[in-house]
């Protein structure tokens, strides 16, 4: 296909990380089960509305995971995978670490929204290790998350401090997983990333000639 | 066997130098704060410890770290703000650092337990984690051979056991403890109550007293205290 304005949406600005939390929110289909991981993907979770009946999964053993607590509501037994205290909503449930991880990698998670230092043109992701001389490595649950998921969502901004793109033709970065990134959420715009390569869902602030511009792997424009 | 001892001290003494020990516990839920310090006090060294992290701020295997008794960290995520004791070990070269996703880290927990003697998994394929491991394709799927981990001890928190060694535990500090206390030659449990055998219903046992050896009575502290009163 062409780069071809009209077959994707556009926004005039960039966006901002609420607003490209609300757009993820939106994208979740309803009764779905989701993983957020730390950092920016939390903000997902204040854009998800109770008609979406979302479930929350945090891999320390826990589904049905609400709100931060507050107050009187915090309770050192129930925090979430960011060591933050949560609240339960009815219906949750809790489990070991083994049974927790079987919901991961045993493909029971629809999607996970994860940050990233790279994603490959194909979806391979980097976002564990730096690979800096010195850095103490390490990894939680992140290649878990980076497998077993149904889905897996990307949340970053397009271009490093420096101006370079994140998303890439191969990572520079050690890998987290292989071909396993199927959407990336940045402030520039929307892409799909698979086998194919990388596809322009939306624009934001931007064109696709512009954004082509910035990223070193070949653009193609979402079918109408 | 199954006892029931009356202080932390009495129930880590039998730990020897050398020996693996797995430490429950993600954050502060379900970490067994006393028995870490019982552990430290009793001077048993060149340690090895399977813990999620590797310890934070001044603190339970931050301090056994400090104090130079652990010799290997097996864990997921050692590297935190406040985790400045192993981050010093590391990096003067005095600790030895398997790094270990934290889905395998629980399944080979749990593999251990079992009596299963490795498996594969797409998770860390292609990555620097499975280099020098063995692959293979399975179901169109790049999967790396992962084996179990055994420990020596295990020292975990739950909420009551009953007179059979039965365990239940509260909301996330659960975590690791069911699958450690498996895993472990020999596992040591602190809980805040110790109810009469026929004290648990059946039904919502989640540790079944088989897998326990020593149980030991610590008060709650904290904002959970109160809650569970």
């Amino acid at each position: 296909m062409s780069l071809t304005e009209t077959s994707i949406k556009t926004s005039e600005t960039p966006l901002g990380r609420d607003d490209l939390a609300r757009l993820v929110a939106r994208d979740i289909a309803p009764g779905s089960f989701v993983n957020l991981g730390i950092g920016q993907p939390t903000l997902v979770s204040n854009y998800l509305t109770e008609e979406q009946n979302i479930t929350l999964h945090t891999e320390n053993g826990m589904l049905g995971m609400g709100p931060e607590a507050t107050g009187g509501e915090i309770d050192e037994d129930l925090i979430n995978a960011g060591k933050i205290p949560v609240t339960e909503l009815p219906g949750a449930s809790y489990f070991h670490h083994a049974d927790s991880f079987a919901i991961m990698r045993g493909g029971h998670l629809d999607i996970c929204v994860l940050g990233a230092f790279q994603v490959s043109a194909t979806g391979d992701l980097a976002n564990w290790h730096t690979g800096a001389p010195g850095a103490i490595p390490a990894v939680g649950g992140a290649m878990d998350l980076a497998t077993g998921a149904k889905d897996v969502f990307v949340m970053m901004t397009l271009l490093t401090r420096d101006g370079a793109s994140k998303i890439v033709e191969a990572c520079t970065y050690p890998v987290t997983g292989v071909g396993c990134v199927t959407r990336v959420y940045t402030d520039k715009g929307v892409f799909l990333t698979g086998p194919e390569g990388v596809t322009v869902r939306e624009t934001f602030g931007c064109t696709l000639e512009q954004l082509q511009e910035l990223l070193p792997v070949p653009l193609k424009a979402a079918a109408a | 066997m199954l006892t029931f001892v009356d202080s932390v001290q009495e129930a880590v003494a039998g730990i020897k130098d050398g020996s693996t020990v797995m430490i429950g516990g993600f954050g502060n839920a379900g970490q067994p704060f006393e028995l870490i310090d019982a552990l430290l006090e009793c001077g048993a060294t060149d340690l090895t410890v399977v813990n999620n992290n590797a310890g934070q701020g001044d603190q339970g295997l931050a301090l056994l770290i400090k104090e130079g008794r652990v010799r290997k960290m097996i864990c997921s995520f050692p590297r935190q703000s406040d985790s400045w004791h192993f981050d010093a070990k590391y990096k003067a070269g005095e600790i030895e650092l398997e790094l270990v996703p934290q889905g395998n880290l629980a399944e080979r927990i749990r593999a251990a337990g079992a009596g299963i003697g490795g498996f594969f998994t797409p998770t860390g394929y292609g990555t620097m984690l499975a280099e020098g491991k063995e692959t293979r394709i399975i179901d169109g799927r790049g999967q790396v051979f992962e084996t179990p981990i055994h420990a020596d001890v295990a020292l975990i928190k739950a909420l009551k056991a009953d007179g059979k060694g039965n365990l239940v535990y509260r909301k996330t500090a659960r975590n690791f403890g069911p699958i450690m206390a498996a895993a472990a030659k020999h596992t040591i449990v602190q809980v805040s109550e110790i109810v009469p055998t026929g004290g648990l219903d059946p039904e919502n046992v989640v540790t079944p007293g088989i897998y326990v050896n020593t149980v030991v009575r610590v008060a709650r502290s904290g904002s959970a205290a109160e809650k569970v009163a």
